[in-house]
C-alpha cells in the first residue's frame, strides 16, 4: 500500500528515535515552535528562509538546496521524516519539495505536530548535533510541480482542486481566517475548480482519512480520477496536502501542485477569474 | 478588509487557562475554517467575516469542548470555552 510508504505514525518514530538512518526534520510557518521544543533528535528546516529565494519568488535551487541538507546533516540514503505544526501543512510542501528534488525516502508522520502533543509525547529542548553530509540533490522534477501558463491551460480540461477555506474560494476573504489578510490583488478562484478544502483530508487530530474515505471524498467533489489534476491554494502549503493525498496516498499519477497559487494567480493580469459574491 | 470581525478567547480546563489547546473555527456549516494554539494563557483569536461560528478546542487527554459565537462586524467577538 503506498499509505505504508509515505505516512509513518508515533510509535514508529519513537521505536526510531536513536536510528541514525532515520532523520526527524520539524517545519512549520512558525518556527519559533522549534526552538520552544520539538521531537528528540529532529533539526529544523525554515520553510521561508531555508526554501526559498530571498531575492526572486521562487525555490531555492538545486545547488542550495544541496547546501542546505548537506549542513543539516541529511545525506542521500537518509530516511527523513517530515512533521510540523498547521496539520502538517508546511511538512508536507516540505515533503513535496523533497521529492522534487530527488530524495528517494521520505515520509511524513502522521498527526504532525499536534498529534504528538495531544498524545502527550516527549518533546525536548535540546538541539541535535549532526555531522556535515554532501548532499547531492536531484534536477527539479517539474512532473509535480505546476506553473501558471498551465494552470490557465487547464481550465475546463484539467481536474482544478482549489483546497483554500470556502470563504477564499468564494471570495470573502484573501487568507485563512487566522492569518493576516493580505497579498493578492483579486479574490475568487480559477474558473472550473472545485472547492475541496484541504481540511476535509485529515481527522480533527491532524491525521490523514483512510484510502476508502479519500477517494469517495474526492470523487464526490467531483474529481476525475482519468484526469490529470492541478492543487493550488494561496501560497502552495496547503494544497501541497492534498498533492500529498492524491499523489502519495492515493497513488493517483499526474498530479501536481502549483505552489504560485492564489497570491500569484490573483494577481495575473488578464486571467479569469470566478467570484461568488 | 473591512468586512472582517475579530473572534477572540480563552480555552481553560478546571478554571485554569490551558496553553497549547488547539482551536478550531468551524463556519455555520461545520466547515473547517482556521485553526490556532492558545497561548500560556490559554488565549486565541481568529478573523472571519460577521456571522454564526462554532469554536471548537482540542486538548491532551482527548478534552475536546465547544462553543458558538455570532460574530458582529466592526466588534470584537469574545467565546469563552471550558474543557
Amino acid at each position: 500500500m503506498p499509505r505504508n510508504n509515505v505516512l509513518v505514525d508515533a510509535e514508529w518514530v519513537e521505536q526510531h528515535l536513536d536510528d541514525p538512518k532515520v532523520v526527524l526534520v520539524e517545519v512549520d510557518e512558525d518556527t519559533a515552535a522549534y526552538d520552544k521544543n520539538h521531537i528528540r533528535g529532529a533539526v529544523r528546516i525554515d520553510w521561508k528562509k531555508d526554501l526559498q529565494d530571498p531575492v526572486r519568488r521562487d525555490f531555492v535551487d538545486q545547488a542550495q538546496f544541496e547546501k542546505l541538507l548537506s549542513e543539516k546533516g541529511i545525506g542521500n540514503d537518509d530516511t527523513v521524516v517530515l512533521y510540523g505544526g498547521n496539520n502538517n501543512w508546511f511538512a508536507s510542501y516540505a515533503y513535496w519539495y523533497f521529492k522534487l528534488y530527488g530524495h528517494q525516502d521520505v515520509k511524513l508522520l502522521d498527526g504532525g505536530r499536534k498529534k504528538w502533543e495531544l498524545d502527550s509525547r516527549e518533546l525536548v529542548e535540546d538541539q541535535p548535533e549532526r555531522a556535515q553530509t554532501s548532499y547531492k540533490a536531484a534536477v527539479p522534477n517539474n512532473d509535480i510541480r505546476a506553473f501558471r501558463d498551465e494552470v490557465v491551460a487547464s481550465i475546463g480540461v484539467k481536474n482544478l482542486v482549489d483546497v483554500r477555506s470556502p470563504d477564499e474560494f468564494s471570495g470573502k476573504l484573501l487568507a485563512p481566517a487566522h492569518l493576516p489578510q493580505e497579498q493578492s490583488q483579486r479574490a475568487g478562484h480559477v474558473p472550473t475548480a472545485k472547492n475541496i478544502p484541504w481540511s476535509k483530508a485529515a481527522n480533527d487530530d491532524g491525521t490523514f482519512r483512510s484510502d476508502d474515505e479519500l477517494r469517495q471524498l474526492y470523487g464526490d467533489e467531483g474529481v476525475d480520477f482519468g484526469k490529470d489534476t492541478i492543487a493550488y491554494c494561496r501560497i502552495g502549503e496547503r494544497s501541497a496536502h492534498t498533492w500529498f493525498v492524491l499523489h502519495e496516498i492515493l497513488d493517483q499519477p499526474n498530479v501536481k501542485n502549483y505552489d504560485g497559487s492564489w497570491t500569484e494567480y490573483g494577481s495575473l493580469v488578464g486571467v479569469p477569474i470566478e467570484k461568488d459574491v | 478588509m473591512a468586512t472582517e470581525t475579530v473572534i477572540q478567547g480563552t480555552v481553560t480546563r478546571g478554571g485554569q487557562p490551558e496553553g497549547g489547546a488547539y482551536v478550531r473555527l468551524l463556519d455555520s456549516t461545520g466547515e473547517f475554517t482556521a485553526e490556532v494554539v492558545t497561548s500560556a494563557t490559554g488565549a486565541f483569536r481568529f478573523f472571519a467575516r460577521p456571522g454564526s461560528w462554532t469554536v471548537r478546542a482540542l486538548a491532551s487527554g482527548d478534552a475536546v469542548a465547544e462553543t458558538t459565537v455570532e460574530a458582529d462586524q466592526g466588534a470584537v467577538t469574545e467565546a469563552a470555552i471550558a474543557l
